[in-house]
């Protein structure tokens, strides 16, 4: 799931605002946008970019490794379940309040047809230099730079704050990975951590989980396992239990999903678990001299 | 969001389960009223948002209409895991031979509905189950085919029931898993799913929680549900959610404006790691990014607020847009508490700009500089105050 330049990649909702805004940021950051759909808008072109009704219906005149959806919450599942019957082998999920049981029928679909989903709710993949998949601001140099840090983030806000501060420490990323802030993904911390563990480029990981699931708790039996070193952040330290924060994945019941058991789990498997997104830099030179 | 087990309840009865003749009291003198009316032992069950009720004294039995008014009278207007009791619900006392659990669930690691099913229901199925885990049947759904009857009788398999028990509890499940997918819920709970000595199934309780993001599918059960239910939470936490904005009011001092969820976690997490109290959550990221004057005006109606860190990282959210928003009405308001504020991401020159020129005030380059010049002067302000 590391967002790569060579990737060929569908825009899924392109003629609407944020979908045509963002095809242009992503072009300028060196991704190969071959294609866009937007049902009814067959013969448009956004940006240079050829439009056609359907993910079927664009996979007829090109080639396709990835898609990306900007669509509207309640359209999200067709537009899915398109690209997933087109045959693209990864889809990249960006929209937020898509209905839970509409998510579990594409991520079932994509399972049955051994395709990777990323999100939804998530800001995207970033590969600095290679190519973005989503809204993470990929073009501010200040932000995301080439290097060896891949940082694996549930939070799009987070994570950009934390790319920030692993530029500022004079490093870079190998590899952004937003999973995503809903309660069920495609993609887990897990997932995303096996993809950077075998990464030549990455060095060091980083996961900015939160409150809600037991996400990063199942990713700690690999992380004690892992070649390369973990720094970890849990937001939701004092996040009052059973409300929402924000996000529709982020709430803690009793101690199932709290923060305290988070990070509890990551200091257990060896990750180095920082008080503050700040920290994030320091540590990686720790890590890394380590 | 929650819906009440009344409600869950009626949704139950209309679908052919069988729950205890009951009905709805918002005094003591209601409840007396009904338990009269239905002449038996009765339950007495607050209505509330909330789990664990039944542990928090929540639930009461009254042999007669006098015990009902006095259980009544204790449960209505007490507090419930901070949710008030505004009514309960009266029902006939159903006598169980054997208590079951049933339940239907999102399971986030199989990314799939998962059916549930214990011959060993009870007050406390979490730690139950932990304890017995043996007993807790499980059998996770392919989203795509369903789940029917004949799937839960053989999910039941190797369960202590009778055939004909076997049978109806099969129907009950795959009744549950159809009520489950028909209102887009999170979880369908029944604890205890009662066996009398007749052999008849009763719902004795109805935990259901429907997930927000599918709520337009269901609007008129959900507004209605919710109206029943009462209004939750603060008057400000109200007029946010009225607002559309996600805002969590906390005790402390130092107000919090954010975009992004785990933004807004962190800096929360921030102030008071840096020894501050914060006084709220509060953020305006994904497409609430051109509510930050609104989002602002709440926060500075907590009159406990006696310092705003604003920290900014925007992607998809535009930093110059919330910032102008912010300048707004901080411009119409005039508030009395500083504020402090770090911003990077897009549209950061602009924004850094507008606090500058129309804020007066210059951007710290370090979140964590920003919250604790905001725990700083909240404790300033703090200590005037108790000074005058």
């Amino acid at each position: 799931m590391i967002a790569r330049g060579s990737e060929a990649v569908l825009v899924q909702g392109i003629t609407g605002d944020q979908g045509s805004f963002w095809t242009a940021r992503m072009m300028a950051c060196g991704t190969r946008i071959v294609a866009g759909s937007s049902p009814g808008k067959r013969g448009r072109s956004v940006h240079g970019v050829p439009v056609y009704d359907s993910a079927v219906d664009a996979c007829a005149h090109a080639v396709i490794d990835a898609a990306v959806l900007f669509t509207p919450p309640l359209a999200t599942k067709r537009a899915a379940l398109d690209a997933l019957e087109a045959g693209i082998g990864k889809i990249v999920v960006l929209t937020e309040h898509v209905p839970v049981h509409d998510v579990m029928e594409v991520l079932a679909e994509a399972a049955a047809r051994g395709a990777r989903v990323v999100g939804p709710n998530t800001a995207g993949l970033v590969t600095p230099g290679e190519a973005s998949l989503g809204f993470m601001p990929a073009f501010d140099e200040r932000i995301f730079r080439p290097g060896s840090v891949g940082v694996v983030a549930r939070s799009g806000s987070l994570g950009t704050l934390t790319c920030l501060n692993v530029v500022r420490a004079g490093l870079g990323e190998s590899a952004f990975i937003g999973v995503g802030g809903d309660p069920i993904l495609g993609t887990t911390i897990l997932d995303a951590l096996r993809a950077l563990e075998n990464d030549p480029r990455t060095k060091a990981a980083v996961v900015i989980g939160e409150v809600g699931g037991v996400m990063e708790e199942a990713a700690c039996e690999f992380i004690a396992a892992m070649a390369k070193p973990v720094v970890a952040f849990v937001a939701g330290r004092t996040a009052p239990p059973g409300r929402r924060m924000g996000h529709a994945g982020a709430i803690a019941e009793g101690d199932r999903g709290s923060a305290e058991s988070k990070v509890r789990a990551l200091r257990g498997a060896g990750a180095r678990v920082l008080n503050t997104p700040t920290e994030v830099g320091d540590a990686l030179h720790q890590v890394l001299r380590g | 969001m929650v819906i009440a087990e009344h409600r869950g309840k009626e949704m139950l009865r209309s679908n052919g389960i069988a729950v205890p003749e009951g009905s709805i009291a918002a005094t003591p003198a209601e409840a007396a009223a009904a338990a009269r009316a239905l002449g038996s032992p009765v339950v007495i069950k607050a209505q509330v948002s909330t789990g664990g009720r039944g542990k928090a004294g929540g639930v009461a039995f009254a042999g007669d209409s006098e015990g009902a008014e006095r259980e009544a009278a204790r449960l209505l207007g007490s507090e419930i895991a901070g949710y008030r009791v505004t009514k309960v619900l009266v029902e006939r006392r159903v006598d169980a031979a054997r208590e079951l659990y049933a339940a239907i669930a999102n399971d986030a690691a199989a990314k799939s509905p998962v059916v549930l099913f214990s011959t060993e229901g009870g007050v406390d199925v979490e730690r139950a189950s932990a304890a017995s885990a043996g007993s807790l049947l499980q059998r996770v759904v392919d989203i795509r085919l369903g789940f029917d009857a004949s799937d839960a009788w053989v999910m039941l398999e190797g369960a202590a029931l009778g055939e004909r028990v076997r049978a109806r509890v099969a129907e009950v499940l795959a009744e549950l898993y159809r009520q489950y997918r028909a209102l887009d819920l999170e979880l369908l709970e029944i604890n205890p799913l009662a066996l009398d000595q007749e052999g008849r199934l009763w719902a004795l309780d109805c935990k259901l929680s429907m997930d927000e993001s599918a709520r337009v599918r269901h609007r008129a059960f959900a507004d209605e549900a919710e109206r029943w239910l009462g209004p939750t939470g603060t008057p400000l936490e109200r007029e946010a959610k009225a607002r559309g904005l996600l805002y969590v009011e906390l005790d402390g001092d130092v107000g919090v404006l954010t975009n992004g969820a785990g933004l807004g976690m962190a800096t929360v997490d921030a102030v008071d790691f840096l020894g501050g109290r914060p006084a709220n959550f509060l953020e305006i990221g994904g497409n609430a990014y051109t509510q930050a004057a609104p989002a602002l005006e709440l926060l500075l109606a907590n009159p406990r607020v006696r310092s705003v860190v604003v920290i900014f990282c925007g992607a998809f959210a535009r930093t110059d847009v919330m910032t102008e928003g912010v300048a707004a009405a901080v411009e119409r308001l005039h508030p009395a508490v500083p504020m402090f504020f770090s911003i990077h991401g897009t549209g950061q020159e602009n924004a850094r700009a507008l606090a500058r020129d129309r804020l007066g005030v210059e951007p710290f380059e370090r979140m964590d500089d920003a919250v604790l010049a905001a725990v700083a002067a909240a404790r300033a302000q703090a200590s005037r105050a108790a000074v005058s």
